[in-house]
């Protein structure tokens, strides 16, 4: 080789290692970026207020947003009440049972479902919930979260039971089990963690969504007591004081967006922790 | 009962008449008839348009060790995975033909108690990501083969104890069977499939995967069980069945052609293709 190509080789590679470790840097920093402007200024006027009172009026300061996260919390649990059973049955039937056009039309249908914008799945709710009741509700908004939840519990699901091996469910027929025995107390149990995993941050996901819910559970300065009245939720209480034009609402805009931030930043960190115990078990 | 060994002895075991026995040298045999534990005829396997099996009639005796021989792909695992019906998993398999356990087809019962009665140990151990004890436990469990705590930890320790591995985990009983070695590992599933008191175990290529020692141990293991046990072992390796085996078959292309004492085959085939196989010449 002579030593123009090679100069020029290791030329080309320093560029390319710049370039890539520059983007890895990009792509790593913008979260890094967000989470320190968020706790700069949203960290700033947390209080425990901020946890425990409701809003106030306009012009009057301080207050907080209680009912916001009760009914984030609300909301994430009627979406989990739907979402879940179906989305984890349904990969249940895909990866243990389907097999024919009806498995690959329901797998194309819920690919589509992942694809529908969060919005459309809102007037959906709007039109099926709202619409008849005549009136905004937790119920509605929950449902929306719920609709959105169930195209990636099916496949996440799915996904992590078909990574079961054979030989396990080989050898738990080979003892006699039958195949609904050996999906229940073999191949389940071994996809364990990853299927909690998939529905933790399922759940993380659509706990910050916005879209879904401005026109079915609406909003509420108050406290929303049971299902059928309209809440208030972190990410809508984010929208609202975000575009509003007092000060202090800015501020209260940046903690609950903080909040929420490191709400969804712990279910990821504690998802992944159990999927990395998993694997030390598993092969 | 025929005293010493003809030049066809396999033909004549493949029909199955009732005074076809043969006899090893020195030690006298019962009759095939009263002895057969497994016994088929004339069975013919699919697998969709390809027969992978022609024919294949054989009888497997009560509380000896049977080992299947032949070439990658010759269908001796194919044969041992119909003996439990585990080929029904495998999707446009079909079977032809008869094997009747104690004399009652195997295609007659439910194939949950048939896989009980006929235990099977696999090429690559697949202990179920569960304790040791749990492993063990589990074909009692969902068999229900056991009356309270103290009956399933004895059934455990007596199973273990059968495997020759009682001493190795007695102290680790609750820790997860992937921390044990590949040899521990087979020995589990061995005691696994030991656990639930079958009367046939098959063991397909069960020391592939493990080194000489660990090899030598499930030797040793298998000697052991065939008192109480009938036992079929699929192997590659031709020292092993002469080691282990009382009779051999051996399998080319999907036929039966040869099935005698493992002395016989070894030492005086009567088929050219079993000799160029045994010694050697080609496989």
């Amino acid at each position: 080789m002579t030593n123009g190509l090679l100069l020029r080789r290791k030329a080309v590679n320093a560029v390319m290692l710049t370039i890539t470790g520059l983007c890895a840097f990009l792509a790593a920093g913008v979260l890094v970026y967000i989470l320190g402007y968020l706790f700069v200024h949203g960290a700033a006027s947390l209080n425990w207020n901020f946890f425990t009172k409701l809003p106030t009026p306009v012009g009057e300061t301080g207050g907080g947003m209680a009912n916001a996260i009760v009914g984030s919390a609300k909301l994430v649990m009627i979406a989990s009440c739907v979402g879940i059973p179906i989305g984890f049955l349904a990969g249940v039937y895909l990866a243990e049972f389907g097999g024919g056009t009806f498995s690959f039309l329901v797998r194309y249908v819920t690919d589509l479902l992942n694809g529908v914008p969060s919005i459309v799945i809102g007037i959906f709710a709007y039109t099926v919930i709202v619409l008849p009741q005549k009136h905004f509700s937790a119920l509605a908004g929950g449902l929306a979260l719920g609709v959105m939840m169930i195209p990636i519990a099916v496949r996440s699901t799915e996904e992590f039971l078909r990574a079961v091996p054979v030989s396990l469910r080989e050898g738990a027929v080979a003892l006699g089990a039958t195949k609904a025995k050996s999906i229940l107390t073999v191949v389940i149990p071994a996809a364990k963690n990853g299927i909690i995993t998939g529905i933790m941050l399922n759940l993380a996901r659509v706990s910050g969504e916005t879209a879904p819910l401005l026109f079915t559970s609406f909003s509420n300065r108050y406290w929303s007591e049971g299902l059928s009245q309209p809440t208030a939720a972190l990410p809508v209480m984010i929208f609202t004081y975000a575009i509003a034009p007092y000060e202090d609402w800015h501020q209260q805009a940046w903690s609950a967006g903080f909040v929420l931030l490191t709400l969804v930043l712990a279910v990821n960190v504690i998802a992944r922790l159990i999927l990395a115990r998993r694997k030390h078990v598993a092969r | 009962m025929m005293p010493a060994p003809t030049k066809q002895p396999s033909s004549e075991i493949k029909t199955a008449a009732p005074a076809a026995a043969n006899a090893p040298e020195g030690e006298g045999k019962p009759t095939m008839e009263s002895d057969a534990k497994l016994c088929a005829t004339n069975l013919n396997f699919f697998y969709g348009s390809f027969q992978a099996l022609h024919g294949i009639s054989m009888q497997i005796y009560t509380n000896k060790v049977t080992a299947f021989i032949g070439p990658s792909g010759c269908g001796k695992s194919t044969f041992l995975r119909t003996l439990n019906r585990m080929y029904e998993s495998v999707r446009g398999s079909r079977v032809e033909g008869t094997i009747l356990l104690d004399g009652q087809s195997i295609f007659d019962v439910e194939v949950s108690g048939l896989r009980r009665r006929v235990g099977m140990v696999f090429q690559r151990s697949n202990p179920f990501p569960k304790s040791i004890f749990e492993n063990v436990a589990y074909g009692l469990r969902i068999n229900g083969m056991y009356e309270d705590r103290a009956g399933l930890r004895d059934s455990v320790e007596r199973s273990l104890r059968r495997a020759a591995l009682w001493d190795e985990v007695k102290d680790k009983l609750n820790q997860s069977a992937y921390g044990l070695s590949g040899g521990q590992q087979q020995r589990l599933c061995i005691a696994r499939a030991l656990a639930v008191d079958p009367e046939v175990l098959l063991l397909d290529e069960p020391c592939s995967a493990l080194d000489p020692i660990a090899t030598a141990k499930i030797e040793d293991l298998i000697f052991q069980l065939k008192s109480s046990c009938t036992i079929v072992i699929v192997t590659h390796n031709m020292q092993q069945a002469a080691r282990v085996a009382d009779n051999t078959g051996f399998f080319l292309l999907g036929r039966l052609i040869e099935f005698d004492s493992t002395t016989v085959i070894f030492k005086t085939p009567a088929c050219k293709e079993t000799e160029d196989y045994v010694t050697g010449r080609f496989g």
